[in-house]
């Protein structure tokens, strides 16, 4: 820098920094010292598995505070047990918001969880940041300004595989197998809608269940007998392992299509047995903790230090995991942009105003971009295929981005 | 036709699930006239512990054993330590001290293995399986009617086994021919918790080892106690084979899978209203 | 069984005295507390009716049930449907829940008939599990919302309130109305309980045969018990919907029908008051739960669960009562125990 130049861009840099400094400004929740998150998620019953994701994200949070925090703020998150019962959890966020006075709640988890909230937070203008579920409602900024999912929706994903039997096989006939939810007709729905005038054709048999059944055997039979070639499994971890065993078992071999929600090596396939799961095509936006690809990738290994570090109860092969050390990195840059005017609008405004960022954990080439007109955080996939060892990526990164 | 019989013989397999869990339900009213809504939790534990043994480099019978014993030794104890000090409580009470158990077995299961599942051995050879079914199926079916072999013959020819039946039908005259009837009930307790344990380690191989692996399952196994008799154990096979198959055909060709639980359970009840004491169980009197 | 009726007139100055404090306390606890707090405790105020309902049958009638949830979802989805697709205002939507539980559970009750203890707890059982399938079939999707749900507005204080000049928020308004409501049904119930038909009601509890033989019509009073416990729970069922303004199938699990029989239970079985301690240990303790533990909150739960059965094994009431009628030196009064 030129030397008679610089007492000038000191002043300038300096009259540039005073108003910022001066206008700091703090919604409820926001501090010199300290910024108030909340969070709400299945500690107990039945959905407990989710519960992961809540303390990956206490522990991201842990190790960030001891780093120093944001902007020399400590981040406190407030994470409590709803254990997936709607009306638990509007009782837990007015103790989030009114009480302990949260500047905004983040991956709250659950379709119905979050639905019973959606109109109680945009009512009192408190950010519901990322939530935890992939329907498609929550990108919707003209109707419901202050929430915001995270992950790629359901819909979306689906029609990506719908794409992709129209293009690599048309005359295909096609069973699915759903969870009897909003989950599984999300998906359903996405599926159909990707096929367009064809669905009806090309779907031969649907099956469901519930998360109560013991066992998918009965429904994969049905599915078999229904002559597809197509097998579209839109599963949670456990039936997801059950039906690719069971249909490798029972001597069917579609081409098989798995939903993301269930694509983890050592959670999934290694239990349902690796060589049945052979040619499996699904799609991912996060890096799977116990795929071999990953074995010596740098932002894994970060992952793993973290793991052992600050949740060291947590289990390394729970995608879970890596699911939520992702999103509370996504809830840090927003804070991070955010500077110092921690102001409910602020935070809504720079959670739309990310561009292009990354986070090491997710797979090469997916970032995450938000605007005022896009509230779909993660929006690009890519599909990839099972080669009985490890997942296979191919194609291109396929985005809905427009 | 063929795809009757595949939903009939893979009724069958999920069926001889819901008649393992059924048995031990069984075994616990044998000893106690209560039926233990913790009895599936407590399965899943011993399977964890099984799971454990194992994965320590243990072999799979010696494990077998082992977790059956422990399984035992813990339904002994929980019996000694958690139901004596509320005997003469409301049966309600009890019901929901059963309760309490269910939600701490379930918990504390979720935070030392945590909620991913996992794949449990099977130890039966290839040569088992038939056409429609695997091998573990065939098995474990096996193994199920092994126990109620056992059961039957414990309960019917071994001086314990009619001394616990007593002690649970006419606690004051079994007390006053000798019988400590506090300990019977405790060993129908540990009884209970072994039969469950076995059949937590035949199930864990079909649905995977998770905490609420049997929360599912013990609305089935209830069921089907019923359906045959709660006081038979061979009426609690037959009923876990009936209500799998019956489930099965209602889900693949009567009404459909969203409903198949609604009717079986209707039709279930429809039954029991009027055969009150299931197919096998004995006939209640009450005296006024 | 008269008994029960002196001991309901033994009650005396004192409860009585204490009553009224109570009611003024929770009269005046809105304007005292935060509104989250208000929100908390009507929901206890919802959860002590629906526990009223299942007390009248399990305590009092020794019906067991573990499907009470079933008629606290059928309450709050007719409330919910009412509201959303007729566009009817909140509060007619609440005597016709009641109404609609009251037919559902009386028909319920007349196959029950035939079914006791075990079997009636399956029976109740397969109740609460079937709920969810059952609102999410396609067939019902047009109404119900299946898998989504309905979503409904919350209600604001009426205008002559506001014109009479007294101002309350959305919160405080809805307190009232349900601890109104809640006030009505304790007093109805009260009525019933310590009347000729309780009276019934217990003598079959207690004695089946010898009741028949005295000439109580049973089936009838059972069935009656029944349909009144499920009016109970849905109208319970339908305050909630309109508390929580959300209604899903998720909602309505198996597990909420065990909570309700936790709650009785820990309340005290057979004890009007009884409701309202259930009431407040299944609204609190799992949030203390889980704020001692977030690993496993559910042990936690659990082992106060246990705690509470081996302290107070005839519940909160029974263990009030033991208390009280001690402090006045009287003879103990023996609580007594409900047998399915």
């Amino acid at each position: 820098m030129n030397r008679t130049l610089f007492p000038v861009a000191a002043l300038l840099a300096a009259a540039l920094a005073f108003p910022a400094y001066a206008q700091k400004k703090y919604d409820p929740g926001a501090s010199d010292t300290e910024i108030k998150i909340g969070n709400t998620n299945p500690y107990s019953g039945p959905a407990s598995a989710y519960g992961a994701i809540g303390k990956s994200i206490a522990a991201y949070f842990r190790m960030l505070n001891e780093r120093g925090g944001i902007n020399g703020r400590k981040v406190r998150v407030i994470s409590l047990d709803d254990g997936y019962s709607p009306p638990k959890t509007v009782e837990l966020i007015r103790q989030l918001v009114e009480q302990e006075k949260v500047l905004c709640t983040h991956n709250t988890l659950g379709t119905a969880t979050n639905t019973a909230i959606h109109k109680y937070m945009n009512a009192k203008k408190v950010p519901q940041l990322f939530v935890a579920t992939g329907a498609t409602k929550w990108n919707d900024p003209k109707g419901f300004h202050w929430t915001m999912g995270w992950q790629p929706n359901y819909q979306t994903e689906a029609r990506i595989y719908a794409k992709h039997i129209l293009q690599t096989k048309p005359n295909a006939k096609i069973a699915v197998l759903y969870q009897n939810d909003d989950y599984g007709k999300d998906y359903l729905k996405g599926f159909e809608d990707g096929l367009g005038a064809q669905a009806q054709k090309m779907i031969v048999a649907k099956a469901s269940y519930e998360v109560s059944e013991p066992t998918v055997d009965s429904q994969i039979l049905q599915l078999k007998s229904s002559g597809a070639d197509v097998f579209f499994n839109i599963t949670t971890p456990k039936f997801a392992a059950q039906a690719i065993r069971a249909a490798y078992d029972s001597g069917w071999k579609p081409t098989h299509y798995l939903n993301n929600v269930s694509n983890s090596v050592g959670s999934v396939l290694k239990p349902a047995g690796l060589e049945k799961a052979v040619g499996i095509i699904t799609s991912a936006y996060v890096k799977d903790p116990t795929d071999k690809r990953w074995a010596s990738d740098a932002g894994m290994k970060t992952w793993r230090e973290f793991m052992a570090k600050y949740n060291p109860d947590g289990d390394t092969s729970d995608p879970f995991n890596v699911y939520g050390y992702t999103v509370a990195a996504t809830l840090e840059q927003v804070l991070k942009q955010c500077g110092d005017t921690l102001t409910r609008e602020n935070v809504m405004k720079q959670a739309a105003s990310l561009k292009r960022f990354r986070v090491d954990t997710l797979l090469p080439g997916i970032t995450i971009s938000t605007s005022p007109n896009d509230y779909a955080p993660i929006e690009a996939m890519q599909l990839e295929r099972f080669n009985g060892q490890q997942f296979e990526l191919f194609g291109e990164v396929i985005s809905n981005e427009q | 036709m063929e795809a009757v019989l595949l939903q009939v013989l893979a009724g069958l397999a999920t069926g001889s699930i819901y008649a393992s869990l059924a048995l031990a339900l069984v075994m616990i009213y044998q000893a106690t006239h209560l039926v233990n809504f913790a009895q599936g939790e407590m399965a899943m534990f011993a399977t964890y512990i099984a799971w454990s043994l194992v994965n320590a480099g243990m072999g799979y019978w010696p494990a077998f054993l082992l977790t059956v014993l422990i399984a035992f030794v813990l339904g002994v104890l929980i019996e000694r330590v958690v139901i004596r000090p509320v005997e003469n409580a409301p049966v309600l009470a009890v019901v929901v001290v059963f309760i309490g158990l269910l939600v701490i077995l379930n918990s504390i299961a979720g935070w030392i293995f945590s909620y991913t599942i996992k794949s449990f051995p099977s130890p039966f050879p290839a040569a088992l399986g038939i056409r429609y079914m695997s091998p573990h199926q065939v098995g474990a079916l096996l193994v199920t009617l092994l126990v109620l072999a056992l059961l039957y013959v414990f309960f019917r020819f071994t001086p314990l086994g009619l001394a616990m039946r007593a002690a649970a039908q006419n606690p004051v005259s079994s007390r006053l021919v000798g019988i400590r009837v506090g300990w019977m009930l405790a060993l129908g307790w540990g009884l209970a918790a072994a039969v469950g344990a076995i059949a937590g380690m035949m199930v864990a191989p079909i649905v995977y080892l998770d905490p609420n692996m049997m929360a599912g399952i013990l609305l089935y196994a209830f069921a089907a106690a019923l359906l045959g008799g709660i006081d038979s154990p061979g009426g609690a096979v037959v009923g876990g084979l009936v209500v799998g198959v019956l489930e099965n055909l209602l889900g693949a060709f009567v009404i459909g899978n969203e409903l198949k639980l609604v009717v079986a359970l209707v039709l279930i009840v429809g039954v029991l209203l009027v055969r009150p004491s299931g197919f096998f169980g004995s006939v209640q009197v009450s005296r006024v | 069984m008269s008994n029960e009726k002196q001991g309901l007139r033994k009650i005396g100055t004192v409860p009585v005295f204490l009553t009224l404090v109570l009611l003024l306390v929770a009269c005046v606890l809105p304007f005292v507390v935060s509104n989250y707090r208000t929100f908390q405790l009507t929901l206890v105020l919802v959860y002590a009716i629906a526990l009223l309902g299942l007390n009248i049958l399990t305590g009092y009638n020794g019906q067991i049930s573990l499907g009470h949830g079933a008629f606290y979802a059928i309450g709050a989805y007719v409330a919910a449907m009412l509201m959303d697709q007729a566009g009817m205002p909140y509060w007619a939507t609440i005597p016709i829940a009641g109404v609609v539980c009251l037919v559902v559970g009386f028909l319920f009750g007349l196959p029950a008939l035939r079914l006791e203890g075990l079997y009636l707890a399956l029976a109740t059982f397969a109740l609460a599990v079937s709920m969810p399938p059952i609102l999410k079939a396609h067939f019902l999707e047009k109404w119900t919302g299946g898998v989504q749900g309905i979503v409904i507005v919350k209600p604001d204080p009426p205008a002559w309130l506001a014109a009479a000049g007294v101002k309350l928020n959305a919160d405080q308004w809805l307190y009232y109305f349900v601890l109104a409501i809640a006030l009505v049904l304790f007093v109805v119930g009260w009525n019933l309980i310590s009347g000729r038909i309780g009276r019934a009601l217990i003598a079959i509890r207690d004695h089946h045969t010898a009741a028949e033989a005295m000439g109580i019509n049973t089936a009838i009073y059972k069935s009656l018990a029944f349909g009144v416990s499920a009016m109970y729970t849905g109208i319970a069922g339908a305050l909630g919907a309109i508390a929580v303004q959300f209604v899903a199938p998720d909602s309505f699990t198996v597990f909420l029908s065990i909570t309700f029989l936790v709650g009785i239970v820990v309340g005290g079985l057979a004890s009007l008051s009884g409701a309202l301690y259930g009431a407040l240990f299944i609204q609190f303790v799992p949030n203390i739960a889980d704020e001692l533990s977030k690993a496993a909150p559910w042990a936690v739960f659990g082992v106060f669960l246990i705690a509470f059965v081996y302290l107070m094994p005839t519940g909160v009431a029974g263990a009030l009562r033991v208390l009280l009628s001690r402090r006045r030196g009287g003879k103990l009064l023996q609580p007594k125990e409900a047998v399915p």
